[in-house]
C-alpha cells in the first residue's frame, strides 16, 4: 500500500473520527506500534486526493470467513446476547453465488461497498450517514437517531442495527443501541496507517489502496485487470470492486 | 337552506369523560409499549436487519396518509366552492391534524434513539426526503391551523379561500412526499416505481375519507344530534369513488410490474407465492377491503348507516392491509445483487426474509390511534367544530 496523505483543513467529520482514532491510541497503546509513515496526521483531514478502495479476486482460492472473522475480532462484534441471528450485527458477510443453468457457483464476501454516490448518505435525515473525504462511508453513532432508512436504501444489504445494549466493547469501534452501522473500512486503522482487518486476513486476496493514486497497486491493478462492481447498473461506483464474478 | 349553528360537544358528561379514559388509555399503553422496546432495544420486536420497518411504520404511515386525505371535505368546500361540505369543513381540518400528529407519535417513538429528536430538528440534510418530511409535516400542522383559525373567527372568514387554497396545495405535496419515501429506494423491487407517488395521493384520499365519515357518524350518534341522509349519502359516493381509484392505480402498478423483467418478480411474490403477503392481498385488501365496501355503499345497503360505518372500516382495515404489503412484504421479497443468479448468504441474502408483528410494535400503533381519537375527543369539546344539526334541512343547500 503506498499513498500520500496531504495536509488538508480539519473537517468535522474527520476530526470526529480522527479523535477517536487518537483515544484509540492512548487507550491500546499497542496500537502505537504500528504507526507507520502512512499513518495519517489526525489533525489534519482525511484528503480528497485519497480515494479508499478494496479489489476482492474471488477467483483465489481463500477461506473467505478468515476474513469475516478478522473483522469480528476487529470491531468486537457478536457480543449481542438477546438478538436473534437475524438481528445480529454483521459488518462482512460471504455471499455464495450460483448459476442455476450451468450450476457454477463461487464465493465472495460483500460488505459496505463505500459507493461514490452512496444512498445511505444521500437520505440519511441528520447527515449521521457519511462519506469521508476519503471515500471511506460511515455512521456517526452520535448523530444517528436510528430511523433505518439508510437500511432501506442500501442496495448491498450492508448495513445492521443494533438491536440491544452493548458491553465489552471494542475501545476503537464505538457502537451503540438504537443506532445503525456498518463496515467502516476500519478507518481506525486505515488513519494509522494499517490495512484494514479483513484485507489482513485475505492472504492477498484483497488488494487496498489508493484508487485516485495511479500509481498505488490496486489502480495498476485495476488498469490491467479491470474491475466489476456490483448491481453497477445502479451507478454509484462503489469503491469496493471484485475481479472474477 | 336554515342556518349553520356550530356548538362545542358537552365536556362535562358521563359519555366524554368514558371516551376520554378509553382513548387515554390506549395511547397510555402505546406510549408504554414504546418506553418497552426503547428500553430492551428493537430485539424485542420482530424486526431485523431484514425487516427494519415493521408494524409501527405500517400505522405511522397510515396516519400520516389518512391526515392529508381528511382534509379533503374542506378542500372540496372552500377550494372548489361546493357549500354542501361547508358544514364538514371544520371538523375535516381539525380531523388533518389530529391523524398527522398521531402518526408522528409513533413515528417518533420507534425511532432507535427517540431521546434525540432534538438532533432531527437541528441538523438537516437537505438532500434527504426525511428531512423534508419533517418540514411538510409541521408545515402542514401550522397551515391547517391557521385555515380553521380563518374558519371560526369571523372577521377572518374572507381569508378562508386563501388559506384553504394553501393548505390543498400542501397537502397534495405532503402525500408525495410520503410516497417518495418509498419511491427513492431504487434497489427494492416493490418501490422502483413512480407510480408509487400518485398512488400514495389516491390513497390517502379513501383512508382519510372513510375515517373522517367514521368519526363524524359517530360524534353525531354519541351525542344525540341530528345528521341528515343528504349529507352522508354525498360523502358514501365519493368515497366509493376513492376506493375505486386507489383499485385501479394498484392494477395499473401490478400490470406495469409483470410487464418489466425486473419487477415481475415482486409482483408474482405479492399476487401468487408470498404466502401471508398473498392471502393479505387478495383476501384483505382487495375482497374485505375494497370490493365487499363498493358493494355496501353502492349496493342495496346503501343508505343503511351501519353498513357504510362497515364500509368505512373495511376500507381502514384493507388499507392497513395494503400499507403492510407495501412496507413489509417490499422488504422481505428479497433484494436482488446477482441478477438472474441464486444467492445464499448468513445474512439472509437471497430468502424471503421472516416477520411477525410483536404485540409492542401493535400496540404502539394502536396507541398512535388512541392519540389521534383522544385529540378528536378534546377538540370538540372545547371548541365549536361541529354544527349543532347536519338534518338535511341545515345541510343541504337545496332543502326549503
Ligand atoms: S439510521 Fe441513522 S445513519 Fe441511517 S439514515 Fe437514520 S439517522 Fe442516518
Amino acid at each position: 500500500m503506498t499513498s500520500k496523505i496531504e495536509k488538508e483543513d480539519l473537517s468535522r467529520r474527520n476530526f470526529i473520527f480522527g479523535s477517536i482514532a487518537a483515544a484509540g491510541l492512548t487507550v491500546a497503546p499497542g496500537v502505537m506500534l504500528y504507526q507507520t509513515a502512512n499513518a495519517r496526521d489526525l489533525s489534519k483531514a482525511a484528503s480528497s486526493k485519497v480515494r479508499w478502495g478494496m479489489l476482492i479476486d474471488t477467483s483465489r482460492d481463500v477461506d473467505w470467513n478468515k476474513c469475516v472473522e478478522a473483522c469480528v475480532k476487529e470491531h468486537g462484534l457478536g457480543n449481542e446476547e438477546h438478538s436473534r441471528p437475524d438481528q445480529r450485527t454483521q459488518y462482512i458477510r460471504v455471499v455464495e453465488v450460483k448459476n442455476k443453468s450451468t450450476g457454477y457457483s463461487m464465493s465472495l464476501p460483500v460488505m459496505c461497498q463505500h459507493c461514490e454516490q452512496p444512498p445511505c448518505v444521500d437520505v440519511c435525515p441528520t447527515g449521521a450517514s457519511m462519506k469521508r473525504e476519503d471515500g471511506i462511508v460511515l455512521v456517526d453513532r452520535h448523530r444517528c437517531i436510528g430511523c433505518r432508512y439508510c437500511m432501506m436504501a442500501c442496495p448491498y444489504k450492508a448495513r445492521s442495527f443494533v438491536h440491544e445494549t452493548l458491553t465489552d466493547q471494542s475501545t476503537t469501534t464505538p457502537r451503540g443501541k438504537g443506532c445503525v452501522e456498518s463496515c467502516n473500512m476500519c478507518v481506525n486503522r486505515v488513519d494509522n496507517g494499517q490495512l484494514p482487518a479483513c484485507v489482513e486476513a485475505s492472504e492477498g486476496a484483497i488488494v487496498f489502496g489508493n484508487l485516485n493514486d495511479p500509481e498505488s497497486d490496486i489502480s495498476k491493478l485495476l488498469a490491467k485487470h479491470g474491475g466489476k462492481q456490483i448491481r453497477a447498473d445502479l451507478k454509484l461506483n462503489p469503491g469496493v470492486q471484485y475481479q472474477g464474478i | 337552506m336554515k342556518k349553520l349553528h356550530f356548538l362545542e360537544v358537552e365536556g362535562n358528561s358521563r359519555g366524554f369523560y368514558t371516551l376520554l379514559g378509553v382513548f387515554g388509555l390506549i395511547s397510555l399503553i402505546g406510549m408504554f409499549a414504546a418506553y418497552y422496546m426503547e428500553h430492551h432495544g428493537h430485539y424485542v420486536t420482530g424486526m431485523s436487519n431484514q425487516v427494519v420497518w415493521g408494524t409501527p411504520h405500517v400505522f405511522a404511515i397510515f396516519l400520516i396518509v389518512a391526515a392529508s386525505g381528511a382534509l379533503n371535505v374542506a378542500s372540496i368546500s372552500s377550494v372548489f366552492a361546493k357549500t354542501a361540505y361547508k358544514p364538514l369543513a371544520r371538523l375535516s381540518g381539525m380531523l388533518a391534524i389530529a391523524l398527522l400528529a398521531g402518526g408522528l407519535v409513533v413515528l417518533l417513538l420507534d425511532l432507535g434513539r427517540p431521546d434525540r429528536l432534538i438532533v432531527a430538528m437541528t441538523k438537516f440534510n437537505f438532500l434527504s426526503i426525511f428531512t423534508w418530511n419533517i418540514f411538510l409535516y409541521t408545515g402542514f400542522m401550522g397551515i391547517v391551523a391557521v385555515y380553521l383559525w380563518t374558519m371560526m373567527d369571523r372577521p377572518y372568514n374572507k381569508l378562508t379561500k386563501k388559506a384553504g387554497m394553501g393548505a390543498f396545495i400542501w397537502r397534495l405535496v405532503l402525500t408525495t412526499g410520503t410516497g417518495s419515501i418509498f419511491g427513492f429506494l431504487i434497489a427494492r423491487e416493490a418501490y422502483d416505481t413512480a407510480l408509487l407517488a400518485p398512488m400514495f395521493v389516491i390513497m390517502s384520499f379513501a383512508f382519510g375519507l372513510a375515517f373522517f365519515m367514521l368519526v363524524l357518524m359517530a360524534s353525531y350518534k354519541y351525542t344525540d344530534r341530528p345528521l341528515g341522509d343528504y349529507i352522508i349519502n354525498r360523502l358514501k359516493n365519493l368515497l366509493g369513488v376513492f376506493v375505486a381509484a386507489v383499485l385501479y392505480f394498484v392494477i395499473v402498478y401490478h400490470i406495469t410490474n409483470l410487464y418489466s423483467a425486473d419487477h415481475q418478480g415482486v409482483s408474482a411474490f405479492i399476487l401468487a407465492d408470498g404466502g401471508i403477503y398473498t392471502f393479505l392481498f387478495w383476501v384483505v385488501q382487495i375482497g374485505l377491503g375494497s370490493l365487499l365496501p363498493l358493494l355496501l355503499l353502492y349496493g342495496p345497503t346503501g343508505k343503511n348507516r351501519t353498513m357504510i360505518g362497515l364500509a368505512s372500516a373495511l376500507i381502514i382495515i384493507g388499507g392497513l392491509a395494503q400499507l403492510y404489503i407495501i412496507i413489509i412484504g417490499g422488504q422481505a421479497y428479497p433484494m436482488v445483487m446477482f441478477p438472474g443468479m441464486e444467492v445464499s448468504s448468513s445474512f439472509y441474502d437471497g430468502v424471503v426474509a421472516s416477520y411477525s408483528p410483536s404485540l409492542p410494535e401493535v400496540l404502539l400503533g394502536v396507541g398512535g390511534v388512541g392519540v389521534t381519537l383522544l385529540l378528536v375527543t378534546v377538540s370538540v369539546a372545547a371548541l365549536k367544530f361541529l354544527p349543532a344539526s347536519l338534518a338535511d334541512e341545515v345541510a343541504d343547500p337545496h332543502a326549503k
